[in-house]
């Protein structure tokens, strides 16, 4: 097949492009949901974000959630953002950071106004927002504007087979074609850590994603009450065929095909070092990595899942693909793409890539995912540690 | 014939059965995708799609060979055919 070099997406301010054209309605914190979520229900066309934290938080997990507000915020598939606070220097803090990508962002603190007089303002400038927004269209991006974040869920042995290797092929296949290409889920490499490493483009990063492994173990078996064999695998993993955490973590490591990867980031952390691979430091919990992701810019998910995984994200839209048949048959509107006649050996790896990139440009141009259509927008912040 | 099971990688000791389920005494076709080479196993065990067969006796202690790799060692012996999961294998890790 020859891959297609454009793709129909939104150019933004900073040069970045979006699959999706977002006004979203941003809480800084939980109790200022209630506020977001009015806004969003007087202005059609808005989605509100609502997450449980943002009070009391301090140091490293203060820092990660003003770095998942400010990426969501930031990230190409939206359009504009109304940050709506409690307070005024933290709202603050959001709306200038999302400022510096140059799109419409105005922020709003509810301390001395109440939630009537904060939606009425806010709702004002979102109903300005979304119909300018409404008039942005869709041009010719080159392919290399994709920036694909991955993560499997629900795993099976039809996961390792063929779902997760079908989204390695479709690494290799967009790769040299300048994409920026994520994987996480710290702890499901358990088992594969040592072969990981090896495939760090430079020693500094396989060093890197070593001590970020370790770091994640250490705390594993400090906390560990148990071998942890009531999480991981999970019920739904051992349903499927998925016997220990190595068997998953081999499966797991299929989708980053041959690729290596050339920097190790902090959760939700931008990508710096240009196209290629990255290895994200994150959980394995479904919507927290995918939250994570869209933080640090990603604009598409792929998300091979065995036994059916049914997440989806606010403003990244989450691509499913599965191998297994008995999933397809008894849950297929949650799937994308499939990969189910791998097994039957009706299909190959390579043409299983190429259905897969097909299906991922029209998502990109536009067409909805199974996720955005059942409405499925799961964003979850992770949290570190307790507040203060 | 039509693959009952995949095999990753011509080192491993066992399979993945692909179709629905296999049957006790079944004669298996068991497809190796490293080598693109067919071996046959005859089944033991009633064992569902995804499950793992062992495609070699296997007796306590044993390494479990998948993807090439290390995925675990053995806890009870297993024989030939029978089906391999959380009875009888279990996590190096933890």
């Amino acid at each position: 097949m020859e891959i297609p070099k454009s793709f129909l997406g939104y150019k933004r301010e900073n040069g970045r492009a979006g699959t999706r054209n977002h006004v979203i309605i941003l809480p800084v914190d939980d109790i200022s949901n209630a506020c977001a979520e009015a806004v969003a229900n007087n202005i059609k066309g808005t989605i509100a974000l609502p997450h449980s934290y943002g009070r009391l938080q301090f140091g490293a997990d203060l820092e990660l959630h003003f770095r998942t507000m400010i990426g969501t915020g930031s990230n190409p598939n939206v359009a504009a953002v109304i940050v709506i606070g409690i307070e005024p220097k933290w709202t603050k803090k959001i709306v200038d950071g999302i400022a510096k990508t140059g799109k419409p962002v105005e922020g709003f603190h509810i301390e001395r106004t109440g939630d009537i007089g904060t939606v009425m303002r806010a709702s004002k400038k979102a109903q300005e927002f979304v119909m300018w927004a409404s008039e942005k269209q869709r041009e010719e991006c080159p392919i290399s504007d994709l920036w694909i974040s991955v993560k499997c869920g629900e795993s099976d042995t039809t996961s390792g087979l063929a779902a997760n290797p079908t989204v390695g092929n479709l690494m290799d296949k967009l790769e040299p074609l300048g994409v920026h290409l994520c994987f996480g889920e710290t702890s499901e490499l358990t088992g594969a850590e040592k072969v990981c490493a090896t495939r760090g483009a430079t020693k500094e990063a396989s060093d890197k994603f070593m001590k970020t492994w370790s770091a994640y173990n250490d705390f594993i078996l400090k906390e560990a009450t148990d071998d942890l064999s009531e999480s991981q695998p999970t019920a739904g993993n051992i349903a499927g065929g998925l016997t220990t955490i190595e068997e998953k973590a081999f499966g797991n490591f299929q989708k980053i095909g041959n690729c290596k990867f050339v920097d190790v980031l902090e959760p939700a952390e931008e990508p710096k070092k240009g196209k290629g691979l990255y290895f994200m430091d994150t959980s394995s919990a479904a919507a927290e990595c995918v939250t994570l992701q869209a933080a640090a810019g990603f604009n598409i998910h792929l998300f091979p899942t065995g036994q059916g995984n049914i997440v989806g994200n606010p403003i990244e839209p989450v691509v499913k693909l599965t191998a297994n048949p008995l999933t397809v048959k008894g849950m297929g509107e949650h799937i994308d793409c499939d990969v189910s006649k791998i097994l039957s050996r009706e299909m190959n790896m390579s043409e299983a890539g190429d259905k897969l990139i097909e299906t991922t440009l029209r998502v990109a141009n536009g067409r909805l995912t199974c996720a955005e259509a059942l409405g499925h927008r799961e964003f979850v912040m992770t949290k570190l540690y307790r507040s203060a | 014939m039509a693959t009952d099971i995949i095999i990753h990688d011509q080192k491993d000791n066992v399979g993945v059965v692909v179709i629905e389920k296999i049957t006790p005494k079944q004669d298996c076709s068991c497809w190796i995708m490293e080598n693109d080479s067919t071996i046959n196993v005859q089944s033991m065990d009633e064992i569902p799609l995804g499950h793992k067969i062992a495609m070699v006796d296997l007796k306590e202690g044993d390494t479990i060979l998948k993807y090439g790799h290390d995925i675990g060692k053995v806890v009870k012996s297993i024989k030939k055919g029978e089906h391999v999961h959380v009875h009888n294998v279990k996590t190096k890790k933890w």
